[in-house]
């Protein structure tokens, strides 16, 4: 395999060609902050807790490395004052919606604060890595995302679950960054007389949540 | 007894435009939206049923159906009347007094937008643009577009309609 070579932090280090930069500088003992990287699964890119600044030429610019492909000659900076920067207010706004977990770890880290932002508390950072995790690993499709923008969110289908998950043993609740467990999801669908719904939110944030998504789903 | 061998050919009727749409587009999966858009142009909207079948013809996920169904918002997961009325809320319209044309469309239906009627006469539904500014404020129904229609002729309209 091709190897190429590029700078991280000031340290030569050569990777091979289809290596991310997040893989190249792990393997170089660099550490870089992630919330919705998995080794098992493909690059996602979602939580951008994992930008660095590279620099080629004369330009700075600042990209996600955990789907950023390495480059020859490529300095890459995992620690600057505008990466801290950036990364505390990406912290502060997750923090605003999921303050526990892996999320409270890594705002300790960065001395940031829960109160930056006003707190609309979903308990889901949409990094997908449960989704992901039943699919690619998996292969049940038991998860998947309903919705965009602000509406979007994480909910499982009963009639895949109850097949699917009681084998499982839910792996992908170890999976999540928010540190908050949610229910069994085949043993906590609730029964709606005969009419089973198509697809039920993983996290119940507020009330009507449920029923908006009935009224829109059948 | 006969009415449930009246669902069970709805149903098969159902499959079979299903199968007939996804073999059209030569079962591809990178061809999910114009198939998502054709079964919803013979249907008017999407049934679960179908969406299950399209799952099995296409062999991806039913997760992966309704995460693009539920994206794009021209897609409907709920029954829609026989008639579909749109507002448009876009900024042209807006400033054109798009929401003085909503409360005339509402007060004429009798139904909020994002509602049907219990007919299923009428389905009421705002859009971001529909592309012709310059017509604003633009009301469409069945996908003929009005300019600025009055209410009496929004009535004519609305009265011609099965």
């Amino acid at each position: 395999m091709k190897k190429v070579s590029l700078t991280i932090d000031g340290k030569e280090i050569s990777a091979s060609e289809h290596a991310t930069l997040l893989q190249a500088a792990r393997d170089a003992g660099i550490q870089i902050p992630t919330l919705c990287h998995d080794d098992r699964l493909a690059p996602y890119g979602s939580c951008r807790l994992c930008s660095v600044e590279i620099t080629s030429g004369k330009k700075a610019k600042i990209v996600a490395s955990c789907v950023y492909p390495v480059e020859n000659g490529l300095v890459v900076e995992t620690m600057s004052p505008r990466i801290v920067k950036i990364r505390r207010v990406i912290l502060e706004l997750l923090q605003a919606s999921s303050p526990k977990g892996r999320v409270e770890e890594l705002s300790k880290v960065y001395g940031t604060s829960t109160d930056k932002f006003e707190k609309e508390l979903t308990f889901c950072i949409l990094c997908g890595l449960c989704v992901r995790y039943c699919s690619e690993v998996k292969k049940a499709h038991a998860l998947g995302f309903i919705g965009r923008g602000i509406e979007k969110q994480v909910v499982f289908f009963p009639e895949i679950a109850l097949k699917s998950c009681p084998g499982c043993e839910g792996e992908c609740f170890s999976l999540c960054p928010t540190g908050i467990l949610p229910n069994k999801f085949a043993q906590s669908v609730p029964s709606f007389g005969k009419v089973q719904p198509t697809v039920f939110p993983v996290r119940l944030w507020d009330e009507d949540n449920f029923l908006n998504l009935t009224r829109n789903i059948t | 007894m006969s009415r449930e061998v009246a669902m069970l050919g709805e149903q098969m009727a159902l499959q079979e435009k299903v199968e007939e749409i996804c073999a059209k587009y030569n079962r591809k999966e990178s061809l999910l939206i114009q198939i998502l858009l054709e079964i919803q142009d013979e249907l008017n909207w999407l049934p679960k049923e179908a969406l299950l079948r399209l799952s099995a013809q296409l062999q991806i996920p039913l997760k992966r159906i309704y995460e693009v169904a539920t994206f794009y918002k021209v897609f409907s997961l709920i029954l829609r009347g026989r008639n579909l009325v749109k507002v448009c809320t876009g900024t042209a319209c807006h400033v054109r007094k798009a929401p003085v044309m909503i409360s005339r469309v509402t007060q004429l239906l009798g139904i909020n937008p994002g509602e049907t009627s219990s007919d299923l006469r009428f389905t009421l539904e705002t859009v971001g643009c529909l592309g012709c500014c310059a017509l604003g404020p633009v009301v469409a129904i069945n996908d003929e577009y009005y300019s600025n229609p009055t209410t009496s002729k929004l009535e004519k309209l609305f009265n011609e309609c099965q």
